[in-house]
């Protein structure tokens, strides 16, 4: 058994550019072992060049990498040994089997002869496709070819498991079967990086999340601590013609609350510390999503 | 967790690694090898019973040899160079840019430079035994069979390994699928003409003889038709050295243009 680092990841200054564009800015990202690190931001928050750095498919121009203890991009092989990674765009063999596919990696991650099988027939069971383990993947559902594609990087029993958008285009009943794996992963002692730009599964499944907008870290902590630390506890949603709309903002900026629009609505956030705030509305606890677009100034979804 | 590979430094063109993308390679060709086997082997054996039989009624002997042999031999060659280069081509642009294969292997433990040479490995066994099948056909037809023939198979093998390189660096030089028409037309083609399969290259005007020493297709015809006929050491040395640098140059510019390709 390998040194079992304190932290499974740790970035520090990392850019990336590509031509004009700089699509990681300076990033710092610790991903203590043991731990799930949600990396939440918007398409082109540079979550999967990050991704992509972390194996060597993509060279950082500056700054430090370490995954699992070795340095990067020199040692990224031995890495690669010892990490998962869940690609956001399947690439499966769509002509072999559910079966063959286990069987593929599990000679890409160098098992013994004699490791391959128990290793398959694991697999299996973790992502729940023993009964279609001689299925075609072109054969099968979406969300089962996602699971295939989970449990084909825990083949060899990473320390690390990468996880680029583990439930993009998936129905929500998909992801919640999702999201029960790879939190059973975490139970295990895995540590995970996932990106996503779903709130929700940020919430759910990471103990620390990293927002990022261009590039950079925004802000860094447990989702319970930086929503109460950003945006307070709870959030007055008021509803109405654009008209009304802006007298709530109006007055709320009078009152030196803080407000987005979502849509067809006006979110006065902190609405707990404010003092005869006049205009009617739901209120509803704060989350993470306010967080997000007070700290970037973006929509996430 | 893998065995052996914690703490201890990985080395550049490891044969786990190698043996992890070929074993990939050999699951992926169980459910193709029928349309494999087929073009790679019925279209040269049809070059094969047109031009011996249908040119062959017209001229009975070239280059001091029966007109089916000839081209028996050489279409060999051409077996060779066709079920090489055109899978080279199309299969790895299909796998790094459609099917994103590249990507699954690359995030393993493995590197471009093994990934390249364990595809080129594979392409070039494959050479080496569908080259065989022209032969074969020519020994129905006639040909007398020879215990120097043993070495056609690896003929096959060396000349289809560069040109697995050759054609890696196609897919991974071109934008688009569509720009592999101006390689086979200004490059395949002319290549495949010229190379003493149908006609022997003395009978081409000079500047074309000298040409057709630079072609690896030229040589791997040389040498299948030596081990048929007889080898003459020393023109077979030479015959070895081009497919040898052949082989060696086009599997470095691969993994040169295919890692410029995946790494960004």
């Amino acid at each position: 058994m390998a040194r079992e680092p304190e932290i499974a990841i740790r970035m520090r200054g990392v850019t990336k550019r590509f031509g004009p564009i700089t699509a990681v800015d300076g990033l710092d990202l610790d991903v203590p072992g043991g731990t799930c690190v949600g990396l939440l931001g918007p398409n082109g928050a540079g979550k999967s060049t990050t991704m992509k750095m972390l194996t060597a498919q993509a060279i950082a121009d500056e700054g430090r990498l370490e995954v699992l203890g070795y340095s990067l991009p020199r040692e990224s092989k031995q890495a690669r040994a010892e990490c998962g990674v869940v690609p956001q765009l399947d690439n499966l063999d769509t002509t072999l089997t559910v079966e063959q596919n286990l069987y593929v990696f599990a000679w890409l991650y160098r098992l013994g002869r004699g490791e391959r099988g128990p290793a398959v027939e694991r697999a299996l069971e973790i992502a729940n496709l023993n009964a279609r383990r001689d299925t075609r993947v072109d054969e099968l559902s979406g969300g089962m070819r996602r699971r295939l594609l989970i449990a084909r990087a825990l083949v060899h029993r990473p320390r690390l498991v990468l996880l680029d958008e583990p439930t993009v285009g998936l129905d929500p009943q998909v992801r919640q079967e999702l999201w029960a794996l790879i939190d059973s992963l975490r139970t295990e002692g895995v540590s995970i990086l996932m990106s996503t730009h779903y709130i929700e599964e940020a919430e759910r499944l990471a103990d620390t999340v990293t927002i990022m907008a261009e590039g950079r870290a925004v802000v860094t902590g447990r989702p319970t601590d930086l929503v109460a630390e950003h945006a307070g506890s709870e959030v007055l949603e008021v509803y109405g013609p654009p008209a009304r709309l802006a007298e709530v903002e109006q007055t709320a900026v009078a009152g030196g609350l803080r407000t987005r629009r979502t849509g067809t609505s006006v979110a006065v956030v902190g609405i707990e510390e404010a003092n005869g705030f006049s205009h009617d509305g739901a209120r509803r606890p704060a989350n993470l999503e306010d967080v997000f677009v007070l700290l970037t100034g973006e929509d996430i979804e | 967790m893998t065995d052996g590979t914690a703490g201890r430094r990985l080395h550049r063109l490891e044969r786990p690694a190698l043996a992890g993308v070929l074993y990939r390679e050999i699951v992926n060709f169980s459910s193709y090898w029928r349309s494999a086997t087929f073009s790679s082997t019925v279209e040269p054996t049809i070059y094969l019973l047109a031009f011996g039989f249908g040119f062959g009624s017209l001229v009975s002997r070239v280059g001091g040899y029966d007109y089916v042999e000839f081209v028996g031999t050489g279409t060999v060659a051409t077996a060779v160079l066709f079920s090489s280069v055109f899978p080279a081509m199309f299969s790895t642009f299909v796998k790094f840019r459609f099917q994103r294969t590249y990507d699954a292997i690359l995030a393993a433990p493995v590197d471009t430079e093994e990934l390249v040479t364990a595809e080129a490995l594979w392409i070039g066994m494959r050479a080496g035994v569908y080259g065989c099948a022209p032969l074969l056909v020519a020994i129905a037809f006639g040909l007398d069979p020879r215990p120097q023939m043993i070495a056609v198979p690896f003929i096959g093998f060396v000349a289809g390994y560069g040109w697995a390189g050759f054609g890696i660096t196609v897919a991974a030089t071109m934008k688009s699928i569509d720009n592999f028409s101006y390689v086979i037309s200004a490059v395949i083609t002319p290549l495949f003409l010229v190379a003493g399969t149908f006609f022997p290259i003395t009978g081409l005007p000079e500047w074309a003889q000298h040409l057709a020493q630079l072609n690896p297709l030229y040589h791997t015809v040389q040498l299948v038709r030596h081990a048929a006929f007889g080898f003459e050491l020393g023109s077979d040395l030479v015959h070895w050295g081009v497919l040898l640098v052949f082989g060696l140059i086009t599997w470095r510019v691969a993994i040169w243009r295919m890692t410029a390709r995946l790494v960004m």
